[in-house]
C-alpha cells in the first residue's frame, strides 16, 4: 500500500535526485517513484522487481522494468552504469545487505538509501515497555510475519557506512509531513524522532 | 492447395539479395498478410516474425487449411494486439511453403522444384527478405515487431541488422543462439524425415509424394518439445485411448501416443519436408554474437528500440535462463529493455495459447509503446 507518508518519501528522493539523470530504482513496486521521476524530472528510470502483478504494473505505465530478485541478480546491471541507484526500505530484507549495497555502489555513482528507522522513539517503547516486538506504520508485521531480516536504525547505518568507509554525503530524516537533515550532531536526537532515514552515499 | 496458394498476398522481391551461403536470389515472391489498417501518420504499424512451423495467417482463418490463424489468442478485433488499432503484418520465412520463394518452389535454371538444390538459408537472410516487404508497404519506422520462437530469434537479428526500423520490440521465448540441446532436436527432426525412403534426397516431388512418416515423427519430436513435463503428465497422464485396458499391440493405447500422431499426421497436409530441413538449419546456424566482433553487447549498441523480453518458467526449449542473457546483454549495452517471466505450466506453447498474464502484459506494453511512439512523431 502506497500511503501518503510513502509518497512524502519518494518526494524527498526526488528531490535528492537531479534532473536529466540515469537512475535505477531497486524493488521499483508499482513504478509509483519511477513514473514521478520520469514525469517532473526526465529522469531515465529503469526498474528492477520480483512481483509479477508490479512488473505489469510498470510494463501498464510505459515504464521500463527487468523482473528479477534484487539479492541475486544485480550482477547484471555494469559498472557505474546509472548516476544514482535507489533502493526504498528493502534493505532490512535482504539476507545479505552488506553484499546488495556493494553492489548498489557498483552500478550506482552515488545510492539513495531509505530504511524504516528501528530506532523511532514509538518502535523503542513498545519494545522497552510492552515487551513485544514493535508493530506500526512503517513496520506494519507482526515477529512471524515480516519480511525484515536485518532491521537497523538510522544510527546503525550512519556506523555501518563509517565503519565501511563509505561516503555519506546526505541524511534525511522523515517524520510524517516534516523533514530534517541528520549529522553527526543531532544524530542522538533524529535518530529517536524519524520514522524513516533517506541517506544519499556513494 | 496450390490453386489456393495463387490468390494469397505477395509481393516479388526484385532487389538481389545476397545470401550468407554466398549465392544470390533475385525476383522471388514474398507471401504475406495483413490484418487491421495503416492509419494517416503510420504510427500503428506492427510486424510478427513467424516460428519454425507458422505462417503469415497469424489471425483470423488461414485460407490454405481453413483453420485458425496460429496466433489468434493474441492478435484480432479486442485482443492483446488488437487489430481494430493496429495495422499487423506477417511474411511467409523464405525456406518456408506458404507462397515465400522455399525448395518445393520451381527452380527457373532446371524447371523443377528446388529440392535440395535449394541455397542454404539463414535467419539473417530471412530478415532480409522481410525488409522488402516494409518499403513495398512504404513503413519506415514500425511501432513494435514481435515474434516468438524462431520469430524471436527473427526478431534480434532485425533489430541488429536495422537498427532503426522498429521502435519497440517484444521477443518471446527465444534466443540469441541455438542451443546444443535445440540443435540435437532439430537434428532428430532431420533425421527423421531423411530416414524415411520416400524422402528420396529431397526428390520426392518428382513423383509428387510427400516423405509423411519421417515428417509426422519430425513433428511430433517438436510437439513434446513445445509442452512441459508438468503439462503433459496432467493433460494426459497414463490415459488411455477409448479403451479400457491395454491393447497388447503397438497401436495408440496412450492418449498421448494418440495425440502426437494425430498432430504428426495433420502436420503433413501443411508443410513440406524440405522446409522443414532448411528452416531447422537457419535456426542452428542462428548465433547473433557470432556476427559482432566482442559479442552480444556489440550488437545490441547504440538501439534505440525499447525491449521487452518475455520468458515461459516452464519451458525448457527456449529456457528463462537464455532469454535472460539476452536482457543482461541488452542491459550492458545500454538499451532500453523489460524482462518479464510468466509463471505457467503450459512450456514453450505457452504464446500460442490463452495464458492472461502473457496475454496481458503483451497489451499493456504495445499500448504504451503506441502513446510514447505518437508523441516522439510528433516531435
Amino acid at each position: 500500500m502506497k500511503n501518503l507518508k510513502m509518497k512524502k518519501e519518494f518526494k524527498v528522493i526526488a528531490d535528492l535526485l537531479p534532473n536529466n539523470t540515469r537512475v535505477l530504482d531497486v524493488g521499483c513496486g508499482d513504478g509509483s517513484l519511477m513514473n514521478l521521476l520520469y514525469k517532473k524530472k526526465n529522469i531515465e528510470v529503469r526498474g528492477l522487481e520480483l512481483d509479477q502483478n508490479n512488473v505489469q504494473q510498470c510494463i501498464h505505465k510505459g515504464l521500463p522494468v527487468i523482473q528479477g530478485d534484487a539479492e541475486t541478480e544485480l550482477h547484471q546491471f555494469p559498472n557505474q552504469s546509472f548516476d544514482y541507484v535507489v533502493l526504498s526500505q528493502t534493505l532490512q530484507a535482504f539476507y545479505n545487505p552488506e553484499k546488495v549495497l556493494k553492489e548498489l555502489l557498483r552500478i550506482g555513482n552515488s545510492v539513495i538509501i531509505s530504511i524504516p528507522n528501528f530506532g523511532y522513539w514509538k518502535v523503542r517503547v513498545k519494545l522497552l515497555f510492552f515487551g513485544q516486538m514493535p508493530v506500526t506504520k512503517t513496520l506494519p508485521n507482526t515477529w512471524y510475519n515480516t519480511p525484515n531480516l536485518h532491521m537497523c536504525t538510522i544510527k546503525d547505518l550512519f556506523n555501518f557506512c563509517d565503519e565501511k568507509n563509505i561516503n555519506i554525503k546526505k541524511v534525511v530524516g522523515v517524520n510524517e509531513d516534516k523533514t530534517s537533515h541528520i549529522k553527526r550532531g543531532n544524530l542522538e536526537i533524529k535518530n529517536l524522532f524519524s520514522k524513516l532515514g533517506i541517506f544519499l552515499i556513494g | 492447395m496450390n490453386s489456393k496458394l495463387k490468390d494469397i498476398k505477395k509481393i516479388i522481391v526484385t532487389k538481389p539479395l545476397k545470401l550468407d551461403c554466398g549465392k544470390t536470389i533475385n525476383n522471388f515472391p514474398l507471401a504475406y498478410e495483413t490484418y487491421g489498417k495503416l492509419n494517416k501518420n503510420k504510427d500503428n504499424a506492427i510486424l510478427v516474425f513467424h516460428a519454425l512451423t507458422g505462417d503469415q495467417f497469424v489471425s483470423e482463418t488461414n485460407p490454405i487449411t481453413n483453420k485458425e490463424g496460429w496466433w489468434v489468442t493474441a492478435v484480432g478485433p479486442g485482443k492483446a494486439i488488437d487489430t481494430n488499432k493496429y495495422f499487423v503484418i506477417c511474411a511467409n520465412v523464405i525456406g518456408g511453403c506458404m507462397g515465400s520463394l522455399g525448395p518445393k518452389d520451381i527452380n527457373s535454371e532446371t524447371k523443377q522444384p528446388y529440392g535440395l538444390d535449394f541455397p542454404v538459408i539463414t535467419i539473417r537472410d530471412m530478415i532480409r527478405a522481410q525488409e522488402s516487404l516494409l518499403d513495398h508497404l512504404e513503413i519506415k519506422k514500425l511501432l513494435c515487431a514481435t515474434g516468438g520462437s524462431m520469430g524471436g530469434m527473427q526478431l534480434l537479428q532485425f533489430c541488429s541488422t536495422f537498427p532503426d526500423k522498429a521502435f519497440s520490440a517484444i521477443p518471446i521465448a527465444c534466443s540469441s543462439s541455438h542451443s546444443a540441446q535445440n540443435i540435437a532436436l532439430n537434428e532428430l527432426a532431420r533425421q527423421a524425415i531423411m530416414a524415411d525412403p520416400v524422402w528420396d534426397k529431397g526428390k520426392y516431388f518428382l513423383k509428387n509424394v510427400q516423405p509423411k512418416n519421417g515428417l509426422a515423427v519430425a513433428r511430433m519430436v517438436g510437439h513434446i518439445s513445445y509442452l512441459s513435463e508438468k503439462g503433459m503428465q496432467e493433460k494426459f497422464g497414463r490415459k488411455l485411448q477409448e479403451k479400457a485396458d491395454y491393447e497388447f499391440s503397438f497401436n495408440a493405447d496412450f492418449q498421448v501416443e494418440s495425440y502426437l500422431r494425430h498432430q504428426g499426421y495433420a502436420f503433413v497436409e501443411r508443410f513440406d519436408a524440405n522446409s522443414i530441413l532448411y528452416i531447422t538449419r537457419a535456426m542452428d546456424y542462428f548465433d547473433l554474437a557470432k556476427q559482432f566482433k566482442g559479442g552480444l553487447v556489440e550488437a545490441f549498441k547504440g538501439q534505440k528500440t525499447k525491449y521487452l523480453i518475455i520468458s515461459f518458467s516452464s519451458d525448457w526449449l527456449y529456457t528463462t535462463k537464455e532469454n535472460k542473457d539476452i536482457v543482461i546483454a541488452l542491459n550492458a549495452s545500454g538499451a532500453d529493455v523489460s524482462y518479464s517471466e510468466i509463471i505457467t505450466d503450459k512450456g514453450h506453447d505457452s504464446f500460442l495459447l490463452e495464458v492472461p498474464d502473457f496475454l496481458k502484459t503483451l497489451k499493456s506494453f504495445i499500448d504504451s509503446m503506441h502513446e510514447k511512439f505518437k508523441n516522439e512523431k510528433r516531435i
